[in-house]
């Protein structure tokens, strides 16, 4: 689960790393009230959006009054933000995070991830901050400093030192990394982090360090031990058709595209997303309706597929393993009697009972295409959309 | 011979008392398994569908000589589970549960670092030694006795390749699923070099998909030491970045780990990719004849 970053820097705050003086404002009034609190020459007004590249994007702005930071606030609050993580579409902005201004003299660049290769944690630091990392590390390789933790232990002061002098930062500031980078990983093991990413952690000209941005991924297999973390999920960041997908615990990604998919099976979706290409169509979504599908789900995921105005097809492709190919096929002939599913379903399902299934599927009278194997599916969704 | 299961498996079951761990446990003991007992704490001495529950696997291991384990235990208990089966020095631990806190396996995976138990898992479909053994979710009766080895990160995909090779009549050695989360046990090279060590394994099939560089690690291993054939597929060519697609593992971060990386290198090894996941079985056809 993606947080905003004012929630990334208030849950890392918690743990004692410096964060920036600020507040979240979800009104222009707000807005103005917050920056007259923090007074200062300077307030800086952030947009809110699950994104990076605010900054290149127009949402990231200096006030030098109240008013201004009012008026800025204004300007952003409604309005769609688009950065290259966007997408053409963007983002709407519900709310803005005005903060302190800070002298900054440098820009660094801090993260803490999982390395799958050694399943540890490792930590990736950079003296090129407020750069994009993925740019550095193509462009720069020798810029990227990595520190792999040992679980049992965590960050050992000598790895903080080894980044901070790798960096080029001076004694003082390479002490107050120690206790900053020790206070960040505690953040990640503490709440379940999957990814915090600072860029830029700054250095202040009176030598201190402060998180000036903050990225905070969680993992959404642990949400259910942090009940305070959960209700920092942000809804209207969301498609709505996959918030109402995951309330019914189905696995579904919105596309571009116009042939709807019901797959059992992660990589099956994926793979069944892969053929549609193949043949030459669009896939409208990703569906994996589980292992253990009942007539219900199938009904839901329906329901989810038939909401998306763009699907013409719907290509169902089902291995029956435990789920049985004749309990797939009741549940799909109940859910089309019950909902009337305007658009062609073509179906191809394989394994256990598929011969009933099949049987189930001819005799209920409905208009099914069904296919023997996966390629021939997609041909057939593909042909269905192109004469539509 | 076949790899990880044989006609010597003695498997017992973390979780058999639930509901999922006792459908499995029938179903392994169906195709032939010999499953030994269920390790369900709190409940030792006791009998659930006629086989015996112990408080640990210690216990079982001891009073059973099971020599495999199968975990079907709820994510938040799943790590404790799997670092239970590894202090008491079982073999094999297949771990079937989907959503286990990624931090829980960082714990588990460095308590089991130097440790003897070969992980299988976890959000994975398990292990089937085609007509011998099984020890997770696979379903038997797709499966037939043969001369390819399946390693696989997606389990419906798996079902996928054996159907394929049971149809054009080359059937499967054993079949690993090793699972689609970030942090998991036997890896494509742990399987690939039990496969290049088995004589019944002609040629594996493996199926990987985004996410990750393990493709591209079995990408360097192939072509430094495994001299069978492999026939390749990676699933989520189409898959947006930054999203995830079902699999906690399976996805695009910072432009890393898509399908079109991966399937470069597998083809760069020698590994016959194939963009359909529809090919595998008449491709592998094609390569071992």
């Amino acid at each position: 689960m993606k947080i905003h970053e004012h929630q990334g820097k208030s849950v890392l705050a918690g743990f004692g790393v410096p964060v920036p003086r600020g507040e979240v404002a979800f009104s222009s009034g707000e807005a103005g009230e917050i920056a007259r609190r923090l007074g200062g020459s300077v307030v800086v007004v952030k947009a809110q959006i699950h994104a990076g590249g605010r900054g290149k994007g127009g949402g990231v702005k200096l006030a030098e009054s109240p008013e201004e930071a009012e008026e800025i606030a204004k300007q952003l609050l409604g309005m769609t933000l688009v950065t290259h993580q966007t997408g053409p579409e963007g983002r709407k902005v519900g709310r803005v995070l005005i903060e302190e201004g800070l002298q900054i003299e440098r820009e660094l660049y801090l993260s803490i991830v999982i390395d799958r290769a050694t399943a540890c944690p490792v930590v990736i630091a950079s003296a090129a901050g407020g750069m994009d990392i993925e740019e550095v590390a193509a462009s720069e390789p020798e810029k990227i400093l990595r520190e792999t933790i040992d679980f049992s232990t965590g960050v050992a002061p000598f790895q903080a030192r080894k980044l901070a002098f790798g960096m080029g930062l001076s004694a003082g500031p390479a002490q107050k990394l120690v206790k900053v980078l020790k206070s960040i990983y505690t953040t990640f093991i503490e709440t379940d982090a999957s990814m915090i990413e600072i860029n830029p952690l700054i250095l202040t000209r009176d030598g201190d360090l402060l998180a000036l941005d903050a990225k905070v991924t969680l993992d959404d297999s642990a949400l259910y031990r942090h009940a305070d973390l959960q209700d920092l999920r942000d809804l209207s960041e969301e498609d709505p058709l996959e918030v109402e997908a995951s309330n019914f615990s189905l696995n579904y990604i919105r596309l571009d595209g116009n042939i709807g998919c019901m797959v059992n099976g992660a990589g099956l979706a994926m793979a069944t997303m892969d053929i549609i290409k193949l043949a030459g169509g669009e896939p409208a979504n990703f569906l994996d309706v589980g292992g253990g599908a009942n007539a219900e789900q199938i009904r839901n995921a329906f329901k989810i597929l038939t909401s998306d105005q763009n699907v013409r097809a719907v290509l169902i492709n089902i291995f029956g393993g435990i789920l049985r190919c004749d309990v797939l096929a009741e549940g799909v002939i109940a859910a089309v009697q019950e909902l009337g599913v305007p658009v062609p379903i073509v179906i191809r399902m394989e394994g256990t009972n598929v011969e009933e299934g099949k049987r189930l599927l001819k005799e209920s009278g409905l208009n099914f295409i069904t296919a023997d194997s996966m390629g021939e599916a997609a041909e057939r969704v593909v042909a269905l959309v192109r004469q539509a | 011979m076949a790899v990880l299961l044989n006609t010597n498996t003695r498997l017992v079951v973390q979780g058999l008392t639930g509901r999922e761990g006792t459908f499995h446990a029938k179903q392994a003991a169906a195709y032939g398994t010999a499953v030994v007992g269920g390790v369900t704490p709190g409940k030792g001495g006791t009998t659930h569908e006629s086989w015996p529950i112990f408080d640990s696997v210690d216990d079982a291991m001891r009073e059973t000589g099971a020599n495999a384990t199968l975990i079907f235990v709820p994510p938040p208990f799943a790590a404790d589970a799997i670092m239970e089966a590894t202090d008491a020095g079982i073999p094999l631990a297949v771990c079937i549960t989907e959503g286990i806190p990624t931090v829980d396996m960082l714990r588990a995976m460095t308590f089991m670092k130097g440790k003897s138990t070969i992980l299988v898992g976890p959000n994975c479909p398990g292990v089937i030694s085609a007509g011998k053994a099984k020890a997770g979710i696979i379903p038997g009766h797709i499966c037939r006795e043969g001369r390819v080895g399946i390693v696989s990160k997606s389990g419906t995909l798996t079902y996928e390749a054996i159907h394929q090779l049971t149809r054009q009549g080359m059937g499967q050695t054993t079949c690993i699923g090793i699972g689609g989360d970030p942090l998991i046990g036997t890896s494509f090279i742990d399987a690939l070099r039990l496969f290049g060590a088995d004589d019944e394994t002609e040629a594996v099939i493996m199926i990987g998909e985004i996410g990750g560089t393990a493709e591209e690690e079995a990408a360097d291993f192939i072509t430094r030491e495994f001299k069978k054939p492999v026939v390749g597929f990676i699933a989520g060519q189409t898959a947006p970045p930054g999203r995830r697609m079902g699999h906690a593992g399976a996805i695009i971060a910072g432009g890393k780990g898509t399908a079109a990386e991966k399937m470069a290198a597998l083809t760069m090894a020698g590994v016959h990719v194939v963009t359909s996941p529809a090919d595998m079985g008449i491709k592998m056809r094609e390569v071992i004849g």
